[in-house]
């Protein structure tokens, strides 16, 4: 039996109280939100926090909106959002195929109805399925503390494995994703088994202007790619023909920005395969629902 | 909430927490470890076995039961985050007497071998009947995916939940154990139970 290491508890019912409690329990204190990652990392004592502070109660962070004014235009999604609400949000599926494609394989349908999207970015493993997918999106990380709050690209969230930027005493509250019109979108994942952490899994968007491609991101999980993204193949793709040999190119390039670690899911030369096969068939599918094809 | 801070206690005197979770209409109020798991309460504290552990690892699924309106896989919630909310067990399947109609599908259609992961597969087959009374076999599968049957048994999982979808006889049991409309009681002090180290 695996037996979490003594351990208090806490429970908060606001994000200021929360943002207290981290502040008065200092950093060997844990957030706790679905759990489905850290209460297992306990139950192995690979973390033994003091403390930890439950946030399930803190309802106003479970939510997913458009926003549009004069000079914003961006879906926000709170972080006690749990990944069933975004899976079956019509919202999302509006705007961005590549979140469902991505939910409906992340865990299983029962950790869905637990696991949350702040727990996902800020557990930050490097096969965690969001962060590639808000890393090919750009979007941004809205995170709070006593002291106001910043935003960070979701890009630059992560400091390292199980690592992010986030202060002990701050907490990740939203998650804005910039809405683009005439967007297409997907995820493409390889994975063993259902629940299971990706072998390899890349994500990508476009916004198309006839076959040219006007806007661009590639993200990636499990491929050890720094920021988890593919700046080259973006790059290349930016004012480009969308032509199979432009599709080749893309998925070369983004091979070439990865250094995955070979371990039970597969060799290094495996997984750059994937790289490559996963990134061709994201960019072909984004473009076919970006061009009504889907 | 201050009262926890109790930086004179030993090793030996680990912080409990006042906890009253609702299981299957009936209230019960104890005090546990922090660290207790939810199926390890449900087995140990309250003697409700037919929630089963298995895999330790939120792999398996057999020691699904719901949380308030929705399965969630025990062994992955500390018993004191179900603190002020509802849970319902295998045990809160029957009423008035009668089984639910996936207990009784999965009799028809042998539904289980040796049955390990069968209490976990019901109470996900009765929260899919509940939303979608008439679900397909993809939605079955998909259902059940965090789930394993190690005998293999799937097909006749699949079988008895179509089978229990056209078998809708009432009640379901949904009422009887809802406290709403069962008249809840209350059990009081309840026997601590230990963490196994």
């Amino acid at each position: 039996m695996q037996t979490p290491a003594p351990v208090d508890y806490a429970r908060a019912h606001s994000v200021d109280e929360a943002l207290d409690m981290l502040e008065r329990y200092g950093p060997d204190s844990r957030l706790i939100a679905g759990g489905h990652s850290l209460i297992p990392m306990m139950r192995l004592r690979i973390a033994q926090p003091e403390r930890v502070i439950d946030i399930n109660d803190l309802h106003d962070l479970d939510y997913i909106r458009a926003i549009s004014t004069a000079d914003a235009n961006y879906l926000a999604i709170g972080a006690m959002t749990r990944h069933r609400t975004v899976l079956a949000s019509p919202v999302i599926g509006e705007h961005y195929a590549i979140l469902h494609d991505a939910e409906r394989v992340i865990a299983d349908p029962i950790v869905r109805n637990r696991g949350t999207v702040g727990g996902s970015l800020c557990q930050a493993d490097p096969a965690e399925d969001l962060t590639a997918v808000l890393s090919a999106l750009r979007a941004d990380a809205v995170i709070s503390s006593r002291n106001g709050s910043r935003t960070v690209p979701v890009r630059e969230l992560g400091d390292g494995p199980y690592q992010t930027v986030l202060d002990d005493a701050e907490i990740l509250t939203e998650v804005r994703i910039p809405i683009r019109p005439g967007v297409g979108s997907a995820y493409q994942k390889v994975e063993r088994r259902t629940g299971d952490w990706a072998v390899a899994a890349v994500g990508a968007y476009l916004v198309l202007d006839g076959d040219t491609v006007r806007d661009v991101g590639i993200g990636m999980a499990a491929l050890g790619a720094e920021h988890g993204c593919a700046p080259d193949a973006e790059e290349y793709l930016r004012g480009h023909e969308l032509t199979a040999d432009a599709i080749e190119e893309a998925g070369r390039l983004a091979a070439a920005a990865c250094h995955p670690s070979a371990d039970q899911r597969g060799p290094v030369a495996y997984k750059r395969h994937l790289a490559d096969e996963l990134t061709r068939r994201a960019l072909r599918r984004a473009a076919d629902r970006a061009q009504g094809r889907i | 909430m201050q009262d926890r801070d109790q930086p004179g206690r030993s090793p030996d005197e680990p912080q409990r927490r006042a906890v009253h979770i609702t299981v299957n209409g009936v209230e019960h109020v104890g005090d546990v470890e922090p660290r207790l798991l939810l199926v390890h309460y449900l087995r140990n504290t309250l003697g409700l076995r037919g929630t089963h552990w298995g895999c330790d690892t939120s792999q398996c699924g057999t020691c699904v039961a719901w949380l308030d309106d929705e399965p969630v896989k025990t062994c992955t919630v500390l018993a004191v985050m179900a603190d002020g909310h509802r849970v319902r067990t295998v045990e809160g399947l029957a009423g008035n007497g009668k089984l639910d109609p996936v207990q009784e599908a999965f009799m028809a259609e042998h539904g289980l071998q040796c049955g390990f992961c069968t209490p976990g597969m019901m109470m996900t087959a009765r929260h899919l009947l509940d939303h979608n009374p008439d679900p397909d076999e993809a939605t079955i599968r998909e259902a059940i995916s965090g789930q394993i049957c190690r005998c293999t048994g799937y097909e006749n999982i699949v079988r008895a939940v179509r089978h229990a979808a056209g078998h809708p006889s009432q009640p379901s049991g949904r009422a009887a154990a809802d406290p709403a409309t069962d008249g809840a009681s209350t059990v009081v002090g309840e026997p601590s139970q230990e963490v196994p180290a």
